[in-house]
């Protein structure tokens, strides 16, 4: 009886008597899960269009924001530094549709999954060859300090990342559904050789779709190296995409983002209002155990498309 | 008859040869499209229709021979780049953008009439939203032509497959191709969803004046609405001409009902 209670009625109790520290969990979930959704979107777009899983998102997210803090640290202003890894970030999809895709093309998924784990290598080491390999604090100007809303604190640097995040998911989601080259997107994925008969050239479509991946990395790039400082375990944080993927589905850019929500307030619920009964690292584990459930239960994620295959 | 052709040939495939590996899936096939005809090119199964087919738009490039539209060489074109020379074309198969709309695919189709800057796009703003309505409104009058008006926000791969076709169709005529190539639009179709697609063919032919080369198996529905007929057997070319006088040709009986040589 003592557990049940432990577990399904006081953590509740605990949320009824301060709303505002609730408020303030469920804001620094909303913050967190919008990063995680933005990492994820760089994987949602190259599956979207080519049907890869491209291993080497999380290696994206590192080798722009230590070009960035590299550029600075070089005494290159913030914002000509933010234009300029921009630009690389683009050359770098030219770079790999030229390299990597085009003599691939036709080639097994599983191949071309294999070279994205290539690809993933050697943007970490190249990056941290012409960057260096200490952690580096990325100061964008936004001080990490908190202020008071209605008694519920909110982290400046949070907020701004949120925002950052919420402006650049809802951007793509428009570009995605209503534009020219976001239907051409689309009409890749679903169709090469229709795509290809009515005039969409799969090179083109690619380094956009890579180009717009490498600014997606950077913004999580962005806003995680702020918030953690540029390292290696950057790139890791792809590796809390993958749950966000399995939840919201691999094609979806809506699922991306609803995933990225329900995983970053979960684990923050979980691990204040729950963490203290298990002894707490609940954050480090919720979001595989959630994917996990998902496999199970609904493979498909949230939002996306059901394959059902015949036999 | 008012859309007889001028007689001046609009695609000219000279001398095409194709091969997997030892297999010969085009010999010596020599073919013109006329400016404003319907052409049907049929034959038994294998024959080499859907390989002339994709050599026409792009999609295999020959071992030998060569290919001009309107005069000009482009036999090594890539299939882009044939569909921006104002060539369109269906699958066999369907090959439509299954998880879009009916509209969405139809939109697609007519991506390369569109331009437009990537950032006005990002932003969904100004001559980006201009361009999308007055593509829009042209495209609604495709969807009314083939009447699809109720399908429209329906996702493709959910409908059956008579109009899937339709969709296809759709999303071809929405180029405004000069030339549109239909691999066997009246394949596994109804008797009834037949007799609507040849209307829809003749009607494009006539309205829209685009010639149209299509691939057929069944001989009976496309002589009717032909204007010349060119027949291929174990990738050769074996007959050409009216409907009437292919109808009779020995060669093409012979190919067709397997008569045993005398």
């Amino acid at each position: 009886m003592e557990i049940i209670r432990a577990v399904l009625v006081a953590p509740f109790a605990d949320m009824r008597a301060n709303p505002a520290f609730l408020a303030e969990v469920l804001i620094g979930g909303i913050a967190a899960g919008l990063m995680y959704s933005l990492v994820a979107l760089g994987f949602v777009l190259i599956f979207k269009a080519s049907g890869v899983f491209n291993f080497a998102q999380g290696a994206l997210v590192l080798f722009s924001a230590l070009t960035l803090v590299g550029l600075m640290e070089r005494g290159v202003p913030v914002w000509l530094a933010l234009g300029l890894t921009m630009a690389i970030m683009v050359a770098l999809a030219f770079a790999i549709e030229r390299v990597v895709l085009r003599p691939l093309v036709n080639q097994e998924y599983i191949i071309l999954f294999m070279a994205t784990i290539g690809l993933n290598f050697f943007l970490e080491g190249f990056g941290e060859m012409v960057w260096g390999a200490n952690v580096k604090k990325l100061d964008v100007g936004i001080p990490d300090t908190s202020f008071a809303v209605r008694g519920v604190l909110v982290n400046r640097l949070e907020l701004t990342a949120a925002v950052t995040a919420g402006v650049l998911v809802t951007v793509l989601a428009v570009f995605f559904q209503r534009t020219r080259i976001g239907r051409a997107l689309r009409a890749v994925a679903d169709d090469h050789e229709a795509a290809l008969s009515i005039g969409i050239p799969l090179k083109t479509i690619w380094v956009v779709v890579w180009s717009v991946s490498g600014l997606v990395a950077l913004a999580a790039g962005v806003m995680w190296g702020a918030k953690s400082g540029v390292q290696f375990s950057l790139s890791l944080i792809a590796l809390k995409a993958l749950p966000v993927l399995i939840l919201g589905g691999f094609t979806s850019v809506p699922g991306a983002i609803a995933g990225g929500l329900i995983i970053g307030v979960g684990e923050k619920l979980g691990e204040v209002y729950w963490g203290p009964l298990v002894g707490g690292a609940i954050e480090n584990w919720f979001a595989y155990v959630l994917a996990l459930a998902f496999l199970i239960f609904r493979p498909q994620g949230l939002f996306g498309e059901k394959i059902i295959e015949r036999v | 008859m008012s859309r007889m052709p001028d007689g001046k040939p609009l695609l000219e495939v000279e001398g095409i040869s194709v091969r997997f590996g030892a297999v010969h899936a085009l010999s010596q096939v020599s073919l013109d499209v006329r400016r404003g005809e319907v052409l049907a090119i049929i034959g038994p199964n294998g024959a080499g229709k859907t390989t002339l087919l994709n050599v026409i738009s792009g999609f295999y490039h020959p071992h030998e021979g060569r290919i001009l539209f309107e005069g000009r060489d482009r036999t090594r074109l890539r299939a882009p780049d044939v569909a921006a020379l104002g060539f369109a074309r269906t699958f066999q198969n369907v090959a439509l953008f299954r998880g879009m709309t009916v509209l969405d695919n139809v939109m697609t189709g007519r991506l390369l009439r569109m331009r437009g800057s990537f950032l006005w796009e990002a932003l969904y703003w100004g001559p980006a939203r201009r361009q999308e309505l007055e593509h829009r409104a042209f495209v609604e009058r495709i969807i009314d032509f083939l009447e699809i008006q109720a399908i429209r926000k329906t996702v493709a791969g959910r409908l059956p497959y008579g109009l899937q076709k339709r969709v296809e169709l759709a999303r071809a005529l929405a180029a405004e191709p000069t030339l549109l190539l239909l691999d066997e639009p009246m394949a596994g179709m109804n008797v009834e969803e037949k007799e609507d697609m040849c209307r829809f063919i003749l009607n494009v032919n006539d309205e829209f004046g685009t010639t149209i080369a299509l691939i057929e198996h069944d001989m009976s529905v496309v002589m009717d609405i032909s204007d010349r007929v060119a027949v291929l057997d174990y990738g050769r070319k074996i007959a050409e001409g009216p409907p009437d006088v292919v109808r009779n040709d020995p060669a093409v009986i012979h190919a067709y009902l397997g008569v045993a040589h005398e």
